[in-house]
């Protein structure tokens, strides 16, 4: 992986160029460290290659993947260069050779809720893409099979987002005798 | 080892030592692996609506997808499930036959949704663990303990020792009611009728130990953030030695009912093939990749709570088949016994809980005579404790596999986001690929090999 990548996507949030320098880089995306782990940053661009360049450094089994919506916490950190988005897919991966870990949180703005799916890298993301896009209704490129898969195929909206609120379904109880 | 450095635990001598004990994955190999599996080989993606639509046509006459092959003929769309007896629960199977061989399949779930993750974004941290804990059923501590450990992350905290080591002997209880219960479905699956009675019996001596230390059969809500719920009660010592006594005999009747038998080998043995690059590629995790010789147990590699003080053996297969992950849950409930008796020997005296102000409530005689206790208590029950902003990441070995918790806080006393990565959700994806070419007839020796627990694939 080139470094270049990493420096491109941090000048697209960044006008000057000092705080492009004091980004820590790994595979040529930005890293931070959250409670003892890895985090990488890539954008959506570099996700597919990120992840292909993890594969081949042992980072062998895609463990999970997951979505976020950030709607009522805009605020959270990030390294400098990323810009938050309103979703993140984060991303779990395992190197069991070396027994380590390592996350990616890639962000996914909420007028173009797509993001490229790690299908052909890592098969067994399909099915935690079809979750997360059932629930956040964030989309992935390359799926084989974008459809819902916990809720019924017909239902409308996206549970998991932070506009959907509970207690939104009404509840249907049988009618009972009195 | 500290549990909130645990799921990231990495330094170079753990390494060194990892890469002799786990097996050697090539990239060629899981190369070759890819190629099969992002194939529409085995997985059949097709709607619900349009599958409803092939078994209805199959009435009269028969669906032929464009690839059918025009020699051989005809295919059909077959439904098995939601309601089929041997599902466990409500799973349900699209298969696409040619004659009685399966030739792909899909699973579709959802029937036991119930929105359990998003609930959890509304349920304070003293409240979550309720909700994970009905996730998985026939191992709900494991949810919570996962659930703890993030929270315990984002916090900051770390439960004391004592209960660190009550979590262990607990969770190892739990996996061996859940394994029981596997041997006892099994069996019945593949009609083995007295199995189910013995594996059952035995479970239930197992959930009797933990009905006596946290109150409840099932759904024990008993490890919480900061510690367990309660101390190990009076004579807890005497109950789990009269749990673990008569196992290993009862063990060894089940081998001989089973283990040997030329029936029960004959329906397992080679039936639901998978390899280890099959099984990594997939993400696969627990006794499914165990099966095929690829030695990954978080206890040993990743360890979490007090693993790393006792001592146990991570049960292996060689063919990746069905007879090799029963004769893999029948040697893990051995382990486990090994586990709990050394737990026994070392059981620390000192707190149950963190004597924490801000995550743990005051004793229940405190708040008679304290009104300072009495509020602070109030608190806790109604508002919950805030933890700091953040995200983390804390998975522990269920009896399914990884069972993870990806937790972020927006420094409320809630949970922004609590994501549960069940172990049977992901393994469910290797259904198709166990089934593929294979006959009907081994469907139910297949799902039930991979043990799923619909709950925790639905949550």
């Amino acid at each position: 992986m080139s470094l270049d990548e990493g420096v491109g996507a941090a000048e697209a949030a960044e006008t000057d160029d000092e705080p492009v320098a004091s980004v820590e880089l790994a595979y040529g995306v930005p890293v931070t460290t959250s409670h003892g782990q890895q985090v990488l940053h890539p954008s959506r661009e570099q996700l597919v290659d990120t992840v292909r360049a993890l594969r081949d450094d042992g980072y062998l089994m895609c463990i999970d993947s997951c979505g976020v919506d950030y709607l009522t916490h805009p605020g959270r950190s990030l390294p400098a260069g990323i810009q938050a988005e309103r979703f993140e897919v984060v991303v779990g991966f395992l190197d069991p050779a070396a027994r380590r870990r390592l996350r990616l949180r890639v962000q996914i703005p909420a007028d173009d809720p797509t993001c490229p799916s790690l299908f052909a890298v890592h098969p067994g993301t399909e099915a935690l893409e079809r979750e997360t896009f059932d629930m956040f209704g964030i989309s992935f490129d390359g799926h084989p099979d974008m459809t819902r898969i916990l809720m019924p195929e017909d239902w409308v909206g996206h549970p998991l987002r932070k506009d959907y609120a509970i207690g939104q379904i009404p509840v249907q109880f049988k009618a009972t005798h009195s | 080892m500290n549990p909130a450095d645990t799921p990231t635990a990495s330094d170079a001598g753990q390494a060194a030592a990892a890469a002799a004990t786990a097996g050697k994955i090539s990239i060629e190999a899981l190369d070759a692996a890819l190629v099969h599996l992002t194939s529409d080989h085995a997985v059949l993606r097709m709607s619900e609506t349009k599958a409803a639509e092939a078994t209805a046509e199959a009435a009269d006459a028969a669906f032929e997808p464009a690839d059918a092959d025009p020699v051989t003929g005809e295919r059909m769309i077959m439904n098995m499930g939601p309601a089929h007896p041997s599902t466990h629960g409500v799973l349900r199977l699209i298969l696409e036959l040619e004659g009685e061989t399966i030739i792909r399949s899909k699973p579709v779930i959802g029937y036991l949704h119930t929105g359990m993750e998003k609930t959890g974004e509304d349920l304070t941290y003293v409240q979550g663990c309720t909700n994970v804990t009905r996730m998985d059923y026939a191992s709900p501590l494991f949810s919570e303990l996962a659930f703890s450990l993030a929270a315990e992350q984002l916090l900051g905290i770390e439960a004391p020792p004592r209960a660190q080591w009550i979590r262990m002997l607990m969770c190892e209880m739990n996996r061996l009611a859940s394994h029981l219960l596997f041997q006892a479905t099994n069996g019945m699956d593949l009609g083995a009728v007295s199995m189910m009675l013995y594996g059952w019996r035995e479970r239930e001596e197992v959930l009797r130990f933990l009905e006596m230390v946290s109150g409840l059969r099932m759904n024990h809500n008993f490890i919480r953030v900061g510690g367990v719920a309660a101390d190990l009660p009076d004579g807890w010592r005497d109950e789990a030695m009269r749990v673990l006594e008569p196992l290993p005999e009862r063990i060894g009747e089940f081998d001989v009912l089973l283990t040997n038998q030329p029936i029960w080998r004959e329906r397992l043995q080679g039936v639901g093939v998978i390899t280890a690059e099959e099984a990594i590629a997939l993400g696969t995790t627990g006794p499914i990749l165990r099966s095929t010789g690829y030695a990954w147990d978080l206890r040993r590699d990743q360890p979490y709570l007090h693993y790393d003080e006792v001592d146990f053996d991570v049960c292996v297969g060689t063919y990746g088949d069905s007879y090799d992950r029963y004769a893999i849950r029948l040697a893990e409930i051995g382990e486990s016994i090994r586990i709990i008796r050394q737990v026994l020997d070392k059981m620390p005296t000192g707190d149950y809980r963190i004597q924490d102000k801000k995550v743990t409530p005051p004793p229940r005689a405190r708040i008679d005579e304290s009104m300072e206790a009495l509020i602070h208590h109030f608190k806790i029950f109604t508002e919950g404790f805030k933890v700091p902003e953040g995200e983390t990441y804390a998975a522990v070995e269920s009896p399914r596999g990884e069972l993870g918790c990806y937790m972020v806080s927006d420094g409320s006393g809630k949970p922004f986001r609590m994501h549960i990565r069940g172990p049977s959700f992901v393994n469910l994806q290797t259904l198709p690929h166990l089934m593929a070419d294979s006959l009907i007839a081994d469907t139910v020796a297949i799902i039930s090999s991979v043990d799923p627990i619909l709950g925790e694939v639905d949550r």
